[in-house]
């Protein structure tokens, strides 16, 4: 490069640069309040719903994403409110969040931890969102929720069940309302014990992954507790189809209990084959043998079919909960999409109208603050009673319901049966059983 | 000993299921010399042939639903049921079998359509071109089927009679803890049909030799006058319905989703491997062989002496053969050797 050619090419970087640093500098309303995507200029606020819409999870995507629908419209002032009736406190006016209409973009997941880090990514750096929100599996919500962190963005997490979560891999820029494995143990223990008896012996069939592992450590912990004694914890590759050869060792091991630590497609096909290897009819130590799935949904027990029916899990929520908050919910979503809403649903609906409101209540967009009034935030009228966005963790405490597949079923959507409403006192803990640092509120 | 005879019945169980897949495969490869890409999708679509039957039979009437109170729901009650009772009941529940009528035609309509407009195509095109054009196909289809279903698997049980486990124990004077499900046993006997149907058809009709012929040797077979290229799609159709009632059949045993054939693909490109490319006993019996090891291989005591041995035994008995036999177990000279 000949000299005069260097000092041109200099001359053009610098005038560019000062072109594209310009407009920001002349636009940027308040130093102080200075945030990535920050709407305060135009009329509208967009946010980003990240579900999985291809992959083993993409009809619970699809679900989510009926529900931030729906959300957008009764935070925008359409339809017919939902549970805008029935929140408690309630800031939202019915007029979009801080008087601008809520706009919102989608992408896929597709249930991979690196995809859904690019789709959210995208999101923030060419969509403009001030929030994001969905999945439908642990492994992608710790994944974009640490990138909530780096980006200075608020993420409100879908289905995520992982004590990780908001455990050790909590964040400061990221909300959970879904309860999480140790819940589960805890409000599932007891009913266990009632049911089957003290001195039962527990096989495990754990997914390998953070969710199947935090799951099988919360069941042994609340079963050994109860006096049971866990004959083996068995590790199964995630998407295996075929179980069998998993199964197979069950039926001579000496336990009378099945416990499996499986979600989505693999618990479909590993009860539907436990099923099949005539698990639901063996008698083991002079008692009949049981299965136990700690966490189902609506959605599975679909794909179940008769398989689910008797069998003991949690729930975060159902639609068939008597309360007036559900009802409201389910009849907007029952009349917008003719089916009720699975807890993937209720769980992502409830978080985009948590965060609107934080902002209301906020009075700003800026994170920082919107996240100092979600944290501690306590809360009534979402479907799942008194509820609290603990502020040490960013978990939602409030009740879990313990729930039994459906003997006979009323129709086609009346699948599980809630058999205990398990108070949020006998559920809660210690957030710092997990360790984890939820880091700082300032991000550069 | 019980669980050593409960493994075997699951690799034997899994490996026909594998070598079904394997099979038709290695006619494509053999007859045509194309690498299909897309056959665990065409695995998939047979399961759905059985989605579709029990669709079909299980057709409704929409009943207003009053057991719903919080929004206007409506119930199904089939036409069969209203019109013939428990009659219509007990056909429904013999949807999956029945659907092996649906399967045969549907597949091989689709078999000789999908040769004719677009593999043929790509006989004379490089393995890569044929592995890409078959794999963008098996993610058209799986697609197309994710459009009309959904994306969650469907329950589609085995009849009622087979629903439950057989003793198999008593039969075999052992413990009373080797039971093994009706349905696996009969996908067994099932797998070992077909494998039979098929080899019976190439060793002893008139047709299967010239195939046979034309697989040693295409030229000279096309000199005496005969058109080698009919009856290769005719194999290639018969290929695609191997495929088709495979997944027909498995639907009990795996509730089918749009994905499912994918889980397979990977799996029997390895068997065909191992057991020699363009060799259908070797296809036949790599795809047990693969089952049994596996299914050993994800016993307790063993994998407590080599944890996570049961995700990996595949592909090292793949690697040793490959070493050891570079053709696999029943490879001929010459075949992708050019």
């Amino acid at each position: 490069m000949t000299d005069s050619n260097r000092r041109s090419a200099l001359k053009s970087v610098g005038a560019v640069g000062a072109a594209v640093a310009a407009p920001t500098f002349f636009m940027r309303n308040a130093w102080a309040a200075d945030f990535r995507n920050d709407p305060s200029k135009s009329s509208t606020v967009k946010f980003g719903f990240t579900i999985p819409q291809t992959g083993p999870y993409a009809d619970e995507g699809a679900d989510e994403l009926r529900a931030f629908q729906l959300a957008v419209k009764h935070l925008n002032g359409e339809g017919d409110g939902g549970m805008l009736k029935t929140m408690k406190p309630l800031h939202l006016k019915g007029n979009g969040v801080l008087g601008k209409k809520v706009e919102y973009v989608t992408g896929d997941t597709q249930t991979k931890t690196d995809a859904a880090r690019a789709v959210a990514k995208r999101m923030i750096e060419k969509d403009g969102v001030i929030m994001y929100s969905g999945s439908s599996s642990s492994g992608v919500a710790v994944g974009i929720q640490a990138l909530a962190q780096e980006m200075g963005v608020i993420y409100m997490c879908g289905l995520t069940h992982s004590n990780d979560t908001t455990g050790k891999d909590r964040r400061r820029y990221g909300f959970r309302h879904f309860f999480n494995a140790y819940m589960s143990g805890k409000a599932l223990g007891p009913v266990l014990g009632k049911e089957y008896g003290k001195d039962r012996k527990a096989y495990h069939l754990t997914a390998d992954y953070t969710w199947g592992w935090t799951q099988e450590e919360s069941m042994k912990a609340s079963t050994e507790a109860l006096g049971w004694k866990t004959v083996a914890a068995v590790r199964t590759p995630l998407g295996a189809g075929d179980f069998s050869q998993y199964i197979t060792p069950v039926l001579n091991s000496g336990a009378d209990v099945l416990i499996l630590n499986h979600y989505g497609k693999d618990m479909i096909n590993s009860l539907t084959q436990a099923v099949q290897f005539g698990l639901r009819d063996k008698m083991a130590n002079g008692r009949k043998f049981e299965i136990v799935v700690p966490l189902f949904s609506e959605l599975m027990a679909q794909g179940a079919g008769d398989a689910i029916k008797g069998i003991f899990g949690t729930a975060n929520w159902d639609w068939k909960l008597p309360d007036a908050a559900t009802k409201a919910f389910v009849k907007s979503f029952g009349q917008a999409y003719g089916q009720p809403p699975s807890q993937a649903a209720h769980t992502c609906y409830v978080q985009a109208l948590l965060y609107a409101n934080a902002c209301e209540m906020a009075g700003t967009f800026f994170p920082e603050q919107v996240i100092k009034h979600l944290e501690g935030f306590k809360f009534d009228g979402m479907g799942n009673g008194a509820t609290e966005y603990r502020a040490a963790d960013h978990q939602c405490m409030k009740d879990v319901l313990v729930v039994r597949g459906k003997e006979k079923p009323a129709n086609k959507f009346d699948l599980l049966d809630v058999v205990q409403v398990v108070p949020r006192s006998a559920v809660d803990y210690d957030p710092k059983i997990f360790g984890g640092n939820l880091g700082p509120y300032t991000v550069s | 000993m019980d669980a050593v005879v409960l493994q075997l019945l699951n690799g034997l169980d899994k490996g026909g299921a594998y070598a079904l897949i394997a099979l038709g495969l290695t006619l494509i490869f053999g007859t045509l010399g194309v690498v299909n890409f897309a056959h665990g999708a065409l695995f998939m679509l047979g399961a759905f042939c059985a989605v579709t039957m029990q669709k079909l039979l299980t057709l409704s009437a929409r009943v207003k639903d009053t057991s719903v109170t919080f929004f206007d729901s409506y119930t199904d009650v089939p036409y069969l049921k209203m019109w013939f009772g428990d009659v219509g009941l007990k056909i429904i529940d013999y949807a999956v079998p029945l659907s092996i009528l649906l399967a045969i035609p549907v597949m091989l309509l689709l078999g000789i359509v999908m040769e004719r407009s677009l593999i043929r195509h790509f006989y004379r095109r490089p393995h890569a071109d044929q592995i890409l054009v078959t794999f963008g196909l098996a993610i058209v289809l799986q697609e197309i089927i994710k459009a009309v279903f959904g994306a969650n698997p469907i329950p589609t049980p085995a009849p009622d009679i087979v629903a439950g486990s057989a003793n198999v124990g008593a039969w075999l004077g052992l413990g009373a803890n080797v039971v093994y499900p009706w349905w696996r046993l009969v996908y067994f006997g099932f797998s070992a049909l077909v494998i039979a149907a098929v080899f019976a058809f190439l060793q002893l009709t008139t047709f299967g030799m010239v195939v046979r012929a034309g697989m040693r040797d295409r030229e000279t077979v096309g000199l005496l006058g005969i058109n080698i290229e009919r009856r290769f799609t005719i194999v290639f159709g018969i290929a695609v319905v191997v495929a088709g009632v495979a997944g027909a059949m498995y639907t009990p045993i795996l509730p089918p989703d749009y994905h499912m054939g994918m889980d397979f693909l990977v799996l029997s490109f390895v068997v065909v491997v191992v057991g020699g490319m363009g060799s259908l006993p070797g296809a036949v019996a790599a795809g047990f062989l693969l089952g049994i090891l596996q299914s050993f291989a994800s016993m307790n005591e063993v994998k407590s002496l080599l944890p996570g041995i049961d995700q990996i035994v595949i592909y090292l008995v793949a690697v040793l053969v490959l070493l050891l036999l570079p053709r696999g177990l029943f490879g001929r000279k010459g075949v992708m050797e050019e």
